[in-house]
């Protein structure tokens, strides 16, 4: 009856699902424990996570934030600092701190994230970039607190060497969870309501009673602290930061290309986008340990994204399965309205 | 009755067009106002400067006998003053449903409560069912036909039980059946009490529906009474045959 | 003060590189409506072309201006057909990132290529440089403003007082109704993107002449273009001109008096800044509406 499947109150099927997506997280290290599959679980759950953040602002706002990749850097030098200047110990108690680095972030961001919504389309992005430099020029000029060019390093906690990636995961995939719920809840709350109508028509909605100013800020910033707390993290992981690889535009379009594969908008989407993509990227990152392939691996997978799948994987599909399930649902008259929902129905929510 | 809107004096200028030029006119509480005149003569203006969706560079706008001091669409329409589009602005990305559950003025945590509650989806229902679109309820927006967009957008304007309704050209593009359906809409909301002023080029629309008109020409009034006056006065006449 | 003025000389002599570069970013963006974000990657492509025709054949960079310009041309004219006309109504939005890609991408072949080690094209005359009263002139800069001037020089006259610059400024203002009078507007935004591509061409080799490059500085280099573009209000020419002039010297100030670490910071600040006093630029009336997808 209805087009499209709703995710609007917790069903028994909807918590269902949660419960074995959860179920899977617990159980992946432990039934596929080595190394190198654990540092994917790793990564793609940290890509997936910092997507979905992203998909706050690009996707279910509209407004193309092409500099993501700025919090994430201030993230894992937050905890760099934290640990080396700080010390804040090792082991388990540093991956609490990725929590109010999250949120300190958010709060710092909020006077400037309000100039930046001041913005729209092309230039909004623009300023976005720039907010990555600023953060990598910062990195990389204040010498005395991040070392600069020589990065920083963080003490290695002494985790048992057998399963020595697995708390990292844990917390990585924790934190994933943690953005999914956050980003379901801003789904099917008012909020995400407003921030559709912001992204379809944003002085319209204005004129609708809309409160634009204020969801957009919130959507933006928590974006940005749940990006940061994945920096955190990976910070924390790889014990070893440096301004270019903190501060990655490559991170910012990869965030963005997750999303669009898996469906900007949608909430599984940059999941499934970061799924498909992140172990080929590893795969070509170990094997040929250069960057620059998988520059062209990016480049190319981008543009065929934009050019045969403009809506996203997830959307597709569900459109795919509406059709299904309105031929199946017995003959109606010709629907010329169902061309048109092919393009619109992959941007609703 | 009172004037429940009264433009003062207002005036905006666009480079060197004088879009509104010492415009005052007064919208009574409780009528279905027309705001007539041929092109360029400031109308579309007039309601932007209302709403707020732009600034006149002197003058004012007074609600309830209120001087409106910072004109904002978000805040006018939180006073009771609603507004559709020309072009008839929808959400295509949301549902129709949604497209008139958005449209609520609401406290800020108000933000974090259920997307879309039984509630106002009840409402919202019953507006749709009102404006015959029940059907596409649950269908994206976008998918609507121009007419339908129209009422879709009026509908949304209720959802909120504003006091005054400004309509740009409602039945600019649709067909006669719709036209009828916007004026029986229209006579029976503001029977209800709901205020209305009316931008509109069809005549007969204007004539039958307004129990008053304000007739713009070149970013000022120069008529404003009843209908059956306003189509003998000659200044009118002149001012869309003449030049 | 002499160094206060000595780089205020060589800001000056800077931003008619930043200038070419950004022109040919405005002319695009007034008749199609996209930023190019793919300018500065492409401009290091220029250099790095440069760069192989100095290696191997001695051919002096300002010469191989002449080559790199219509390739780039080209060029352009065939990523605005094959590319970014098929977008469609998105097209603007959706053309930030596929240009943005295509940059990535073509750092990935630089980087195969060449690999990632920073170059500087250094032909004889590399280090000379004239004193005109007691201020120093490095033949380098001075020779890649002329031929910036040059370019732009030429650029305006095709504009201004040509056929096709009249088409291309009709298009600009209003492309439905330069098509109703006859004018093939897709054709229009693919010579206004060969042209944005052949500024690309000209100002590349002179890039690679003054700065060390690798693929990776096309993100420096890009914000700087950008801000030069918004500071300029993305659709007057001379608003951009003076805009990287002016980003040019503070650059160079900065660089000279404080530190050059933070000479391409202070191109940001500014940005920021203005940017919160007049969302437009300094010079530009053009708002953009709407989300980008």
């Amino acid at each position: 009856m209805t087009a499209a499947p709703r995710a609007s109150r917790l069903r028994p099927s909807g918590l269902a699902q949660a419960a074995a997506f959860v179920a899977v997280l617990v159980v992946l290290p432990i039934a596929f424990p080595a190394q190198w599959l654990v540092n994917l679980f790793i990564f793609t759950a940290m890509f997936a996570g910092a997507a979905m953040a992203w998909n706050l602002i690009g996707g279910s706002a509209g407004y193309p934030a092409l500099g993501n990749g700025a919090f994430f850097g201030v993230g894992a030098y937050a905890m760099a600092i934290l640990t080396t200047h700080l010390g804040v110990g090792g082991g388990y108690l540093v991956f609490a701190w990725a929590i109010p680095i999250a949120i300190g972030t958010a709060i710092v961001f909020a006077p400037i994230a309000r100039l930046l919504l001041r913005t729209r389309a092309a230039v909004f992005a623009v300023l976005t970039i720039t907010l990555l430099f600023i953060g990598q020029t910062l990195a990389y000029n204040l010498v005395s607190l991040t070392q600069g060019s020589l990065g920083m390093t963080l003490p290695s906690p002494s985790f048992p060497a057998a399963r020595y990636d697995q708390p990292f995961y844990y917390a990585m995939a924790g934190l994933l969870a943690l953005t999914m719920l956050f980003c379901w809840g801003v789904r099917n709350s008012k909020l995400g309501l407003a921030l559709n109508a912001v992204r379809d028509d944003e002085d319209r909605a204005r004129g609708l009673g809309v409160q634009t100013e204020m969801v957009k800020l919130f959507a933006y910033c928590s974006s940005a602290g749940l990006t940061a707390a994945f920096g955190a993290i990976w910070a924390y992981y790889i014990s070893f930061v440096f301004p270019g690889f903190a501060f990655d535009p490559i991170l910012s379009l990869s965030v963005i290309l997750f999303a669009f594969l898996g469906g900007v908008g949608s909430l599984s989407g940059p999941l499934v986008g970061a799924l498909l993509i992140v172990p080929v990227q590893q795969y070509l990152a170990f094997r040929f340990g250069a960057s620059h392939l998988y520059l062209i691996a990016y480049a190319g997978v981008f543009l065929l994204v934009i050019y045969l799948l403009p809506n996203g994987i997830v959307p597709s599909c569900r459109q795919y399965l509406t059709r299904l399930r309105r031929l199946r649902s017995g003959p109606t008259a010709p629907d010329a309205s169902l061309l048109v929902s092919n393009v619109t129905a992959g941007k609703s929510q | 009755m009172s004037a429940l809107l009264s433009v003062q004096v207002a005036s905006k200028s666009f480079g060197g067009i004088r879009a509104l030029d010492g415009c005052s006119f007064d919208v009574q509480e409780g009528s279905v106002t027309g705001l007539i005149g041929p092109n360029g003569s400031g109308k579309t203006t007039a309601f932007n400067v209302i709403t707020g969706y732009e600034r006149a560079d002197s003058g004012r706008v007074v609600l309830r006998g209120r001087p409106v001091t910072r004109p904002d669409p978000c805040r006018m329409y939180r006073l009771g003053l609603a507004r559709t589009f020309q072009q008839s602005r929808i959400l295509p990305g949301l549902t129709a449903l949604e497209n008139i559950v958005v449209a609520r003025s609401q406290p800020w945590y108000r933000l974090f409560a259920q997307r879309a509650p039984a509630g106002e989806t009840q409402r919202a229902f019953e507006l749709l069912a009102e404006f015959n679109l029940v059907d596409y309820a649950n269908r994206p927006a976008g998918v609507l036909s121009y007419g339908q967009r129209k009422l879709l957008e009026f509908a949304a304007v209720l959802m909120d039980q504003p006091s005054l309704v400004l309509l740009d050209e409602p039945t600019a593009g649709i067909n006669p059946v719709m036209k009828e359906a916007m004026e029986a809409h229209v006579r029976s909301r503001n029977e209800k009490g709901v205020t209305f002023l009316i931008v509109e080029h069809e005549m007969q629309f204007v004539m039958r529906l307004c129990d008053q008109i304000v007739v713009l020409d070149r970013g000022r009034p120069i008529a404003c009474d009843t209908p059956e006056a306003v189509q003998d006065d000659p200044r009118v006449l002149d001012a869309y045959l003449g030049d | 003060m002499h160094l206060f003025v000595q780089s205020i000389i060589i800001g000056v002599l800077i931003g008619g590189v930043y200038a070419l570069l950004a022109s040919g970013m405005t002319m695009m963006f007034g008749v199609t409506r996209i930023i190019n974000f793919a300018q500065a990657m492409f401009a290091i492509v220029c250099a790095y072309l440069s760069y192989s025709l100095f290696t191997h054949f001695g051919l002096d960079p300002f010469l191989s201006v002449a080559i790199l310009m219509p390739m780039m041309f080209l060029f352009g004219y065939g990523v605005y057909t094959l590319l970014l006309r098929r977008l469609g109504k998105a097209g603007p939005a959706m053309a930030l990132m596929v240009l943005f890609a295509l940059g990535i991408g073509a750092q990935g072949v630089t980087d195969l290529v060449y690999g990632t080690n920073t170059i500087t094209i250094t032909p004889s005359y590399a280090n000379d440089s004239w004193v005109v009263f007691g201020f120093q002139i490095p033949v380098i800069r001075f020779f890649a403003f002329v031929m910036a001037v040059a370019v732009l020089g030429a650029f305006h006259l095709i504009r201004q007082h040509s056929k096709l610059g009249r088409a291309l400024r009709a298009t600009s203002q209003n492309p439905a109704a330069a098509s109703l009078l006859g004018v093939d507007v897709q054709k229009m935004s693919a010579i206004a993107t060969g042209l944005g591509f052949a500024a690309a061409g000209a100002a590349g080799p002179i890039y690679g002449l003054i700065f060390p490059f690798t693929g990776n500085s096309q993100y420096d280099l890009l914000s700087k273009l950008l801000t030069v573009m918004i500071l300029g209000g993305l659709v007057s020419m001379p608003g951009v001109i003076i805009a990287a002039v002016f980003l040019g010297v503070v650059e160079s100030v900065i660089a000279a008096t404080i530190s050059p670490d933070w000479s391409s910071f202070s191109f940001l600040v500014a940005l920021f800044i203005v940017l919160m006093v007049r969302p437009q630029g300094i010079f530009g009336g053009h708002r953009m509406q709407g989300a980008l997808w």
